[in-house]
């Protein structure tokens, strides 16, 4: 017994030791791997992050913990490893790259321990099963901060979309347009809402142009949506013309039977631009003098 | 007790709420205004509510009363300057005032009930010509 626990006492060390040639080992399995991204991160930045990742796992590795994953040594190692997932989702490294990069380690680990315990089985068994095991917790760790990285993306991508596409325009003084492209939904109405609103009491506009030539289909809650918009927009004390209306979404209005019969709609938004300069009692005109003269 | 003050000017009445309105003061001004309106024979009333940050349902249908009530005394009402966040929470509410005129500022709505009165009055030719000076 007390041969075993010597024997366990000098794992920790003797990897300790042997840290280089993990390294080197680690290193290797990853160059090897067909799908290593370059083009992502050098070779030098690799080997790095690989170093320290090394570094700070044997520093606080022991025999005692080896065999406990959840051990509160493990935070620095849990800590760096998700810096290093969070980047990679972020620089896009598939979930397969940064899968072996961790389970490349483990590979180098057991051929170690296969090279220093070959001569006693059972005690290598035990060890590898201890690696093992403490690299697939490496490996949860990796995945949940990797996707948390990709979410976080994704949830960015989300907020700049809804930001970007309801530019509210000011086509003429007084007059405003909100051209939506893409799906109206609950939460983007409440934007787009907010939005115009908001433009409306800024530049004093007396007229509102909502052109939904973009809008890839309407049904009874974008409609609803679009009737609560422009309802609003006359509480405010400017009249709001819904223009775009292609034939696809009249057929569907009609269908559904919703009332659009309170609000102006136009064809195009020439025509709502036409209708909104004859109530500001403007007119364009052909410069006519020049034409014949350049002409 | 808190009081909003109902100015006469012309054929107008004007009212400024500068001030959060409760129940009770809003209870107040719907039959205060009824009586003005009779006593002045105004044609018009303006309600600025420009900086009414909060509203309810009970202070939305009495913007409501008061236009209804106004109209049945041959008076239009418009409510001038609604703030954004007042006009989604009315629209929510499901109250889309569909009886009350609105416009953006105090001027805009006396240029609107004076359009009004015109059209709809009698006096539509001899005060024609001015009305449509002043509002250009």
């Amino acid at each position: 017994m007390h041969k075993f626990l010597f024997m366990k006492l000098e794992t920790a060390k003797m990897l300790q030791k042997k840290k280089k040639q993990i390294i080197d080992l680690w290193m290797k399995n990853q160059l090897a791997d067909s799908a290593l991204r370059e083009d992502l991160m050098s070779n030098d930045d690799l080997r790095a992050q690989s170093e320290e990742l090394v570094d700070a796992l044997l520093k606080k590795l022991t025999d005692d913990n080896l065999s406990n994953v959840d051990s509160a040594d493990f935070e620095d190692i849990y800590e760096i490893l998700g810096g290093v997932s969070i980047t990679r989702a972020r620089q896009g490294f598939s979930p397969r790259e940064t899968g072996l990069y961790i389970y490349s380690l483990k590979d180098a680990l057991l051929t170690i321990l296969q090279q220093e315990f070959k001569n006693d089985p059972v005690q290598l068994y035990d060890i590898s099963m201890k690696v093992s095991k403490l690299i697939d917790s490496f490996g949860i760790v990796t995945f949940e901060t990797y996707i948390k990285g990709r979410e976080e993306v994704i949830l960015r991508q989300t907020d700049e979309i809804t930001e970007i596409s309801t530019p509210v325009i000011r086509v003429w003084d007084g007059i405003l347009a909100l051209p939506i492209i893409g799906t109206l939904d609950s939460a983007r109405t409440q934007v787009v809402m907010e939005n115009l609103l908001q433009e409306i009491v800024n530049t004093g506009s007396s007229i509102a142009i909502l052109d939904i030539s973009g809008v890839p289909a309407v049904d009874s809650l974008v409609a609803q949506h679009l009737i609560k918009t422009v309802s609003a927009t006359r509480l405010m004390g400017a009249e709001c013309i819904i223009s775009g209306i292609r034939p696809e979404i009249a057929q569907t209005v009609v269908h559904l039977g919703i009332d659009l019969s309170n609000v102006v709609t136009k064809a195009t938004l020439a025509s709502a631009l036409k209708y909104a300069y004859s109530i500001l009692q403007l007119e364009v005109r052909k410069k006519q003098t020049t034409l014949v003269k350049s002409n | 007790m808190e009081k909003i003050p109902i100015l006469r000017m012309g054929q107008f009445l004007l009212v400024t709420i500068q001030i959060d309105l409760y129940d009770r003061l809003a209870l107040n001004l719907e039959a205060d205004l009824v009586q003005m309106v009779s006593k002045t024979g105004a044609r018009g009333v303006l309600i600025d509510i420009s900086v009414v940050s909060i509203v309810d349902s009970f202070m939305g249908r009495i913007i409501g009363n008061i236009a209804n009530m106004s109209k049945i005394m041959d008076a239009e009402t418009v409510v001038v300057g609604m703030q954004p966040a007042v006009a989604i929470t009315l629209i929510e509410l499901g109250l889309p005032l569909t009886g009350v005129h609105t416009a953006l500022d105090v001027e805009r709505g006396m240029e609107l009930l004076r359009k009004k009165i015109l059209v709809d009055g009698e006096e539509q030719d001899a005060d024609g010509e001015y009305a449509y000076d002043s509002a250009e």
